[in-house]
């Protein structure tokens, strides 16, 4: 460092504020500036040495020489203040520059899964009929004769039994065939009015393309007094729309459920022709009589349809036996 | 069951056509399975008459036959081993086409040319046939049209009777079910009754009279052994599903399929001394028809002699008293047993017969004798013999149909619907029931052959089904709400929250009017809404953005030492234009702090902008539409100008996602870093309903490419041009690594992509991905002069 003289103070700083004012404009970084910082306005730097210096001069060009310091002093440091800005914005400016991503590439964590299509669907049903008031109502899927068939009006030997290839467990337990035990069940429970829905699992002992041996079927049930077959149409011919979300035709085709009189397949109307998508029909007095309910006061109608078939219908698959093989594949198509 | 059209029309012929038919039958609950041709397709065929056969001069198996068609004599060569002179077979003649579109030409056989072609029933799609020649009965009336002569066309209908309809199980309960529906009368086949010609017969004793009430019996003595089903009958046979056996067996199940009465016919001579239809014994044993021998149940029903079980009542006869083609006498069956003493038990035995299907149901009771007669008079045009007398053993008496009421107010609450009176007593009526008017309604009885007519609910049911389902106008109940669309086409606002939710975020509710100072740093362009009488001076302007809610949230949660914190809003944000005001649905989030909780199973490190990438991500994947959106590098005054990406649907930008600008952290004292994103929340609730796309069985393949690129290219460009290039074979496609540092050119970037090809219909081989590939190759190579790292 060359360090002036106490004896002879320089007050017109001439030669150095040129030189230090030069240096401050070509300091790179911000370290570079604080050290001339140092060099000429530290406690020992060359201005406050001069200005230190002051107090041996004769008042009079004390005076002079004090007022030139000050100026050169308040010079630099406004030259050092203006050069920190410029460097600080320059590291910010690279730290960001350094800090610069490929924002495309995908984001990092765990993707979302989705609901199983039969899921999808029993949720969508449940919703649709929960805004009309239906409650949700589940039962066992182990069952007795009782609940699946005699309560429903199909006695042992009778020719409807042979519609539904059932499981039996020992005990002369069975695996329900329906989601229809629900509605004896609930009717036991609670009694009547009733208005509900059953979605749940059921299970025959059937197995190729067209079948498996579990399914997915919600039931649904309203048992109140001036309950008729004109209202079963219109709920169900709201509910096709709603589930679709279009207008379809509905056909009532007279069928027969040994629980339900009278009874009908309803049948959809999908591009030319008709697709069957659920049974339906009048609660038989029988089943009413079973549950203790006056068949005479209370009429009431009932529905049971297949998820695994509206699902195919809503989504486009082709194949029923897809639903039990899940395939993630399959399955994320519906998240 | 199947049936013949033509043989129903014989009974009742309503102007309707097939389809119109099979409709009208569905619709009546009698739901058609299949409605199919009796016969295939084909013109151009008559009935031809072999007048000689001689051996073909160059082929041992093939014959010259000369054959009369009506016209010139042809010379026809025949392959068929059966053909004889003199005998009958439909004849094609040159030009006629057969099912498949086989058309027949005038064509040499090994030197000689044949003028036609002799026909099986196989080549006129009549079913399979006996193999070889379709022998025609020789009164067949040469030359005319073979279709015209067999009755075609005829379509075959195949009805899947419900359990309770079992008075449906026959041509006549079809008709009388057409009748109704049309207001037609059947026409009947003649059943005037074959007079006995002997005394001959067979005592038969109902021991089990609960379960068999009547049963009439019938000898015929001496038919022609070797006699012949004709070829009508058995053509009715076959379109009704059942294969011609021997004329008795043939005419007992042309009059069940006719009349719907399962008959059975025994070999008398077979037969000791009488019968008796009893219960079963514990244990005892029956050989069947089909040769399979049965343990019986003591609660099954059996015809017996003395030697034993003879026959499974209602399900199957025994295989010693079968008729054959020496038999010259024959014991017609034909009795009522009761439904319940015939349900379940052919199951039992592992069968399922015609017999049993319809006694199960329920058979007329009052149809015994009518069917005997009808067998009686069809097998004796047939093959001769004497008939002897009927007997019907009854004993006891069915009780009669219980009278119903019908309501006529109940009728018209079940149904939500009035029907006229009048109409409703016709319906009944045209069912064959019994009507009498009675005050406020009606008593009825149903026709004998009526099982599953027991109590009014019945009754309302035959109306509600002839009178027609669709006449029964649609009613709103009163009790059940509006069943409203639940849409797929937009996902819940509540799902996407819950979303987040599960992603760790806390749903923040902050001030709809926020400080303008903060706000004019983050959305400085853009004028905002002022209050006029502001809370406070720093809650003055109605927000341009969510952020500034956030992160204000963000240093006063930081201020009580919060330092983590993942917090997301939804509500409006409030953008002038000119005279407009746009208030918009928004849902914005931020994330800041560690990207764990602190604890022990995972490295502290702080959130970044791929941490909040993912949950945007995940955001937008929720109505399936996530491969509508793309990030691009864009700036904001407030976010990072190097980790900013403006969010665009297609080519509508949707949104932003950014860390927070460095200066404004500092400026905001923010200890961590901050990422924000901001979407609109209308685009990203659109949802698309699932579409199902087939699932590939076969395996896929990967490959794995890296290359140099660069480092501004972004990676989707790159695994766009990818997808692009390699084909359709490619099912994904993927950044799986990017490198650059030591080893790489400064200003590069290493991009490892994965690609993994698939197909739905076969096995990729090696040679396909590695075309994939190179194609790939190329086009990186062209687009991006991107280098490949090996």
């Amino acid at each position: 460092m060359n360090e002036p003289k106490l004896t002879e103070v320089d007050a017109s700083l001439d030669g150095l504020l040129e030189a230090a004012l030069s240096e401050i404009e070509a300091s790179a970084d911000l370290a570079g500036l604080d050290g001339l910082r140092v060099r000429f306005l530290g406690k020992k730097g060359e201005v406050t040495q001069r200005l230190k210096a002051l107090g041996g001069l004769e008042p009079a060009a004390r005076k002079a020489a004090a007022q030139s310091l000050n100026q050169g002093k308040a010079r630099l440091l406004a030259a050092i203040d203006g050069r920190k800005k410029v460097l600080e914005a320059a590291q910010l400016e690279a730290a960001i520059q350094a800090e610069s991503l490929d924002v495309t590439l995908p984001g990092r964590g765990e993707l979302s899964g989705g609901l199983h299509p039969v899921t999808r669907t029993m949720d969508r049903i449940e919703a649709i009929f929960g805004r009309g008031g239906f409650e949700v109502h589940a039962g066992p899927e182990v069952e007795d004769e009782f609940h699946n068939f005699e309560a429903l009006n199909i006695p042992e030997h009778h020719p409807a039994r042979a519609m539904h290839d059932t499981f039996y467990l020992p005990g002369r337990l069975l695996l329900r065939t329906h989601t229809s035990p629900v509605q004896i069940r609930a009717m036991q429970s609670q009694g009547v009015p009733i208005r509900l829905i059953a979605p749940g699992r059921v299970y025959r002992c059937d197995s190729d393309q067209t079948h498996t041996p579990m399914f997915h079927q919600v039931e649904g049930l309203v048992v109140d007094e001036g309950v008729s077959f004109a209202h079963l149409k219109a709920v169900l011919h709201e509910f096709m729309e709603a589930f679709f979300e279009r207008k379809v035709e509905l056909r009532f085709r007279p069928s027969y459920f040994p629980f339900t009189e009278p009874s009908a397949e309803v049948d959809v109307s999908w591009g030319e022709g008709w697709l069957e998508v659920l049974g339906c029909g009048m609660v038989h007095p029988r089943v009413l009589e079973q549950v203790g309910v006056d068949p005479e006061r209370y009429t009431g109608y009932a529905f049971g349809m297949g998820v695994e078939r509206l699902a195919m219908l809503r989504y486009g698959v082709n194949d029923l036996r897809l639903f039990f093989e899940n395939d993630l594949r399959f399955i994320s198509q519906f998240a | 069951m199947k049936f013949s059209e033509r043989w129903l029309r014989e009974w009742v012929d309503p102007p309707l056509d097939t389809d119109g038919l099979v409709r009208q039958i569905t619709m009546a609950g009698l739901e058609v399975d299949t409605a199919e041709p009796a016969a295939g397709e084909f013109s151009g065929v008559v009935v031809g008459r072999v007048s000689s056969v001689a051996p073909h001069p160059d082929a041992d198996r093939l014959r010259v036959c000369t054959v009369d068609g009506g016209g010139e004599p042809l010379t026809i060569v025949c392959g068929a081993p059966n053909v004889a002179e003199g005998q009958c077979y439909p004849l094609a003649l040159v030009g006629a086409e057969l099912p498949g579109g086989l058309k027949i030409k005038r064509a040499k056989l090994r030197g000689i040319e044949s003028a036609g072609m002799l026909c099986s029933e196989k080549e006129l799609g009549l079913g399979e046939g006996a193999g070889g020649l379709m022998t025609l009965p020789g009164d067949a009336p040469v030359g005319d049209d073979f279709r015209t002569w067999l009755s075609l066309p005829d379509t075959t209908i195949d009805v899947d009777l419900t359990p309770n309809r079992g008075d449906c199980f026959s041509v006549l309960g079809l008709a009388r079910e057409v009748g109704v529906l049309n207001g037609a009368d059947l026409t009947w086949p003649d059943l005037t009754p074959v007079p006995a010609v002997s005394d001959a017969s067979f005592d038969v004793t109902l021991q089990a009279s609960e379960a068999c009430p009547r049963f009439a019996g019938r000898v015929i003595r001496g038919i022609r052994p070797g006699a012949e089903t004709p070829l009508w009958m058995r053509e009715r046979l076959r379109r009704c599903g059942l294969r011609p056996i021997h004329p008795v067996v043939d005419v007992t199940n042309y009059v069940m399929l006719e009349l719907g009465q399962p008959m059975h016919g025994f070999d008398l001579a077979a037969l000791k001394t009488s019968l008796i239809v009893r219960m079963a014994e514990a244990g005892e044993e029956l050989v069947l028809l089909d040769g399979k021998p049965v343990a019986l149940d003591p609660d099954m029903l059996v015809i017996a002699d003395h030697s034993g079980a003879r026959a499974v009542a209602g399900i199957m006869g025994g295989e010693t008293s079968a008729v054959t083609e020496a038999t010259t006498d024959v014991f017609f069956e034909s009795a009522f047993f009761e439904p319940l003493a015939i349900a379940g038990r052919a199951r039992r035995l592992g069968l399922h017969t015609d017999a049993s299907a319809r006694f199960e149901r329920g058979v007329d009771p009052a149809g015994q004798e009518r069917a005997i007669e009808r067998a009686t008079e069809l097998l004796t045009a047939i093959a001769g013999g004497e008939p002897g007398p009927v007997n019907v053993q009854e004993a006891r008496l069915r009780p009669a149909r219980a009278e119903i009421r019908l309501r006529a107010g109940r009728l018209e609450r079940v149904l939500g619907h009035r029907v006229p009176d009048a109409q409703v007593a016709d319906i009944l009526q045209r069912l064959g029931m019994d009507v009498t008017a009675d005050a406020g309604g009606w008593l009825v009885r149903a026709p004998t052959w009526r099982f599953d007519i027991e109590r009014e609910e019945d009754l309302i049911e035959e109306v509600a089904r002839i009178y027609g389902y669709d006449n029964i106008p649609e009613a709103r109940t009163t009790g059940v709400g509006h069943l409203a669309r639940v849409t797929e086409h937009e996902r819940p606002l509540a799902e996407v929250r819950r979303l987040l939710v599960d992603r760790g975020y806390s749903e923040v509710v902050t001030y709809s009017f926020v400080d303008p100072k903060l706000q004019g740093r983050i959305v400085p362009q853009t004028p905002a809404l002022t209050l006029e009488n502001p809370i406070s001076s720093e809650m003055a302007e109605m927000r341009l953005s969510l952020v500034p809610g956030l992160l204000a949230t963000l240093t006063q949660n930081a201020a009580r030492q919060i330092d983590r914190v993942r917090i997301f809003e939804s509500g409006l944000r409030f953008v002038p234009e000119g005279n407009d005001l746009h208030q918009i649905d928004t849902l914005a989030g931020l994330i800041s702090g560690d990207r764990w909780s602190e604890q022990w199973g995972a490295e502290r490190r702080p959130v970044d902008f791929f941490d909040a990438k993912a949950d945007v991500e995940a955001v937008l994947a929720l109505g399936g539409q996530g491969a509508e959106y793309r990030f691009v590098a864009d700036e904001h005054a407030a976010l990072h100008p190097g980790q900013t990406a403006r969010v665009l649907k297609g080519d509508q930008p949707v949104g932003w996602l950014g860390a927070v600008h460095p200066a404004l952290a500092a400026e905001l004292d923010l200890e961590a870093p901050a990422v924000v994103f901001e979407l609109d929340i209308a685009p990203v609730l659109a949802a698309n309903v699932p579409a199902f796309a087939p699932i590939s069985r076969y395996p896929a393949i990967r490959r794995d490419l890296a290359v140099l690129v660069d480092e501004q290219i972004p990676a989707v460009e790159l695994v766009a041009a990818a997808r692009a290039a390699a084909g359709p074979a490619l099912s994904s496609a993927g950044v799986f690594d990017i490198y650059t540092g030591k080893g790489i050119e400064p200003g590069l970037k290493s991009v490892a992509l994965s690609l993994i090809l698939q197909e739905t219909s076969r096995t990729l081989t090696d040679e396909d991905a590695d075309g994939a590939v190179a194609a790939v190759r190329e086009r990186l190579g062209e687009s991006f002069q991107a280098r490949i790292r090996d």
